[in-house]
């Protein structure tokens, strides 16, 4: 026998209330975030690609000029995050602006900033990867996988 | 002689007065629809102060000695500061009290903590422990972002459901003596689960605890809901006040004429606050900045705020717990 988990007799109401609260609840505008997802995605893609093909016409080769155009994104991203507008940018287009290479870097400058008062140790060096940290860990977990699965089928 | 009415709630013998009141409140509370109605406006959410806790605790302080400053008195009138915030340790509070440097009980009601420190503090002047009382809380929209969401900078899209936190501080001042609008009665609340999960949904998951609380005010009372010229609850939000107005309804008690949010009485709809607004400040500024005025100038008669407070924390989320929430009313009455 437990102690009581403060529940018993709720979980019926927990239900109907969990059923009318269903009922009311916003849906978010999905086609309007898709819209906008879409449009701003697609922006940042093609400053991607036109910063490529800037690098290429400099005489890289197009193997050569992913480093460099990232490096420019990444910057571009890191810098409109220091100045407040990367965030104002992904309340409206979402995904449009978190899948990129830049709203990668936003997710790591984003808590270096906010984190910068409790000092470089705790605050900074820590907090970093606070949220970037899930995806390069699961990113290196799916790549050795399927690094694996490559070299058994080989 | 026994002050305890019904089942829980306190009918005060000698009502204490709401002596004085003071507000501040960050930029875009100041531009919304409370406009005016503030006692100082900050001109950004770091009030010159180095981090957002600071610019916080900057508030609470400000707005304990500007409403002390107005009951002609000085701080060392206050017998006690009960004060309360959202920050992890109340570090708002209690580096405010440090300042302030008299008694103080720190409090941790989440929102619900306007209404918790007036009902103590008047419970403490009723019981004869004290004559002079500062109530007092704040919020920040940043260091609640930062605490229980993201950093403030991070790209995410907000869900309609969510409720943007208040940046501001309110404080009013509980006398035993002196003119004004008193608390005559409260009702302590209890925690309600409603078993709701998703930490965005703060507004729907504290409503179940809302109209417990109301429905034993009621109850213990015997009184109407249209005793009051208003009733206000913390900060439910638009979905929460449509779900309140429905649980009151299954409970045969029609609230809807004279019942509104503090969360949909700050922010106007084009500063995009989605379901409205929350945090401490909310139903302090909304009580502080615009009730207590109202009370003052007798436009308004009779008000029970309804302090409403979402009890989760982040480690509580991100352990898959749900929500559990407490509401607690105070009835001001001029």
């Amino acid at each position: 026998m437990s102690v009581s988990d403060g529940r018993q007799g709720q979980e019926e109401f927990q239900k109907w209330y969990q059923a009318r609260y269903n009922q009311v609840k916003p849906k978010p505008p999905i086609l309007k975030n898709v819209f906008w997802a879409f449009v701003v995605g697609g922006l940042i893609c093609t400053l991607g690609q036109v910063i490529q093909t800037y690098f290429i016409s400099l005489g890289l080769s197009q193997k050569e000029a992913a480093g460099p155009t990232s490096a420019v994104l990444i910057f571009l991203a890191a810098l409109f995050t220091g100045l407040g507008v990367y965030d104002e940018l992904g309340r409206k287009a979402g995904a449009g602006s978190i899948v990129p290479i830049t709203g990668f870097a936003n997710s790591i400058v984003a808590p270096a900033m906010e984190y910068k008062r409790e000092g470089y140790v705790f605050g900074v060096g820590a907090k970093m990867f606070v949220i970037a940290g899930p995806v390069i860990v699961y990113g290196l977990v799916t790549a050795v996988l399927i690094g694996l699965a490559y070299w058994s089928f080989r | 002689m026994n002050k305890k009415s019904g089942n829980q709630t306190i009918a005060y013998a000698d009502p204490p007065v709401l002596a004085a009141a003071a507000t501040i409140a960050g930029p875009m509370e100041g531009e919304g629809l409370l406009n005016g109605q503030f006692d100082r406006v900050l001109e950004d959410n770091l009030a010159g102060q180095d981090t957002w806790e600071k610019s916080e605790s900057y508030m609470l302080e400000w707005a304990v000695r500007t409403a002390v400053s107005r009951t002609g008195g000085t701080l060392d009138d206050i017998d006690c500061i009960l004060a309360g915030d959202l920050l992890n340790q109340l570090m708002s509070a209690h580096f405010a009290a440090r300042s302030l440097g008299r008694p103080f009980l720190g409090l941790y009601g989440a929102c619900s903590t306007m209404a918790e420190s007036m009902l103590l503090g008047a419970a403490l002047i009723d019981g004869g422990f004290a004559s002079r009382v500062a109530a007092a809380v704040s919020s920040h929209h940043d260091a609640a972002e930062r605490q229980y969401r993201y950093p403030t900078e991070l790209g995410v899209q907000r869900p309609p459901l969510a409720q943007w936190t208040v940046t501001g501080s309110g404080a009013v001042v509980l006398a035993r003596e002196g003119q004004g609008p008193r608390l005559t009665v409260a009702t302590i609340g209890k925690v309600v689960d409603a078993g709701l999960k998703d930490p965005n949904a703060m507004g729907p998951a504290m409503t179940p605890a809302a109209a417990d609380t109301l429905w034993h005010h009621l109850q213990d009372t015997g009184r109407q809901p249209n005793y009051y010229d208003i009733i206000l609850t913390g900060d439910l939000g638009q979905v929460g006040k449509t779900l309140l107005i429905q649980l009151m309804q299954e409970k045969g008690i029609d609230i809807a004429a004279n019942y509104e949010d503090c969360g949909l009485m700050i922010y106007r709809e084009d500063q995009d606050p989605h379901a409205g607004a929350s945090g401490c400040a909310s139903s302090a500024l909304v009580m502080c900045g615009h009730a207590f005025p109202l009370l003052v100038t007798g436009r308004l008669k009779r008000v029970l705020l309804i302090g409403t407070g979402s009890l989760h924390s982040p480690t509580s989320y991100q352990q898959k717990e749900s929500i559990p929430a407490i509401a607690h009313a105070v009835a001001i009455e001029a």
